[in-house]
């Protein structure tokens, strides 16, 4: 393209927070649970909704979108692997292993 | 050539160009999210296009082969993108009236029905598009605010034509759907803080009507553009 087109638009140059991060988990139309898709910047959930689904559902009917400030997120930290993780597998009376289960119960 | 005398032109028309304009935009939009929406109203005005304009005969030959005289897009789809205000003061007002349009055209025995009950989705997000932009610029900030009114007042002047009736479209009533579309853009407006334009609706210097084949000056060179390949090697496939 040729044609001179106005270079000095304000979101070219907006700052990168006036742009945050925003995390997106994407519910197919058969699926049971919301699926984390990726991330994209968007001025607002409003937008970041509209623009989840242009890049992360291509519009199939029937999908359900959750939008979360990516700051909103706490993750567990790497670090801290061995005592989040690995707490329980040698003490049995921690699991629930113990019960009969009664005759009339066919789907637990 | 042979054209069929059908409504599905001067739709399909409307369609063609301004995908076409909103494929202008690749690689220019402001941000990377609002580049793919863009594209995504691009392809989705492509798609439309293409079901009118077989409607009304070869859909190549009708879309590169045809003169200026030839095209009956309205004027206001074929205004060249100016600033990303611009280019949503020309989403806003035409997808405002097109989904009056199809949702008219819709449950109707037209022969354009099935393609207006499908499209008529494409176009609701459209209009949410535009409409989600217009407040932002509006209640933005004054730079954004003076941009958008600018934009607004600008190609206030082509929406006259929206509402004159299409040959082969008489059942629409497209008073009832003027008023629809002004309750709209009202309400849209007053709520980006923005000011519905006055005057006229059609500009004094304005060559005639897109309806009638008669275009303004950027059109030729859109045109000469998009044909240009086509033209250059005649009967080629691809």
């Amino acid at each position: 393209m040729t044609t001179p087109r106005p270079a000095d638009t304000a979101a070219t140059t907006a700052a990168p927070t006036d742009w945050p991060l925003w995390e997106v988990f994407v519910r197919s139309r058969r699926g049971l649970s919301h699926t984390h898709a990726g991330s994209l910047h968007a001025p607002d959930a409003e937008m970041a909704l509209r623009n989840a689904r242009d890049l992360y559902t291509r519009r199939s009917e029937g999908v359900s979108i959750w939008v979360v400030p990516s700051a909103q997120v706490t993750a567990s930290s790497p670090d801290e692997k061995d005592s989040f993780f690995e707490p329980a597998g040698d003490k049995p009376y921690r699991h629930p292993t113990f019960y009969e289960i009664p005759d009339g119960v066919h789907h637990l | 050539m042979n054209i069929t005398a059908t409504p599905a032109l001067p739709l399909g028309d409307d369609a063609l160009i301004l995908s076409h304009r909103l494929g202008e935009w690749a690689g220019h939009a402001p941000v990377l999210e609002e580049e793919v929406a863009l594209a995504n109203i691009a392809l989705d005005l492509l798609g439309q296009a293409r079901v009118l304009l077989s409607l009304a005969g070869d859909e190549d030959e009708l879309a590169y082969l045809r003169e200026e005289r030839q095209f009956r897009n309205l004027q206001l789809v074929e205004q060249p993108n100016g600033d990303f205000a611009h280019t949503i003061a020309r989403q806003l007002y035409f997808s405002t009236y097109q989904e009056l349009l199809f949702d008219h055209l819709a449950p109707t025995d037209s022969e354009l029905a099935p393609l207006a009950g499908k499209a008529v989705k494409e176009v609701a997000y459209h209009r949410d598009h535009a409409h989600q932009w217009t407040l932002r610029l509006g209640d933005g900030t004054d730079e954004s605010h003076t941009r958008m009114q600018r934009a607004l007042d600008s190609l206030w002047q082509f929406t006259g034509e929206l509402f004159e009736p299409v040959e082969g479209l008489e059942t629409v009533p497209w008073s009832a759907l003027h008023d629809d579309w002004t309750t709209r853009i009202t309400a849209t407006l007053e709520q980006a803080t923005l000011t519905v334009p006055e005057g006229p609706r059609h500009g004094a210097w304005r060559a005639g009507a897109g309806r009638q084949g008669l275009h303004t000056e950027s059109f030729g060179r859109l045109l000469a553009e998009m044909q240009h390949l086509h033209r250059s090697h005649p009967g080629a496939t691809w």
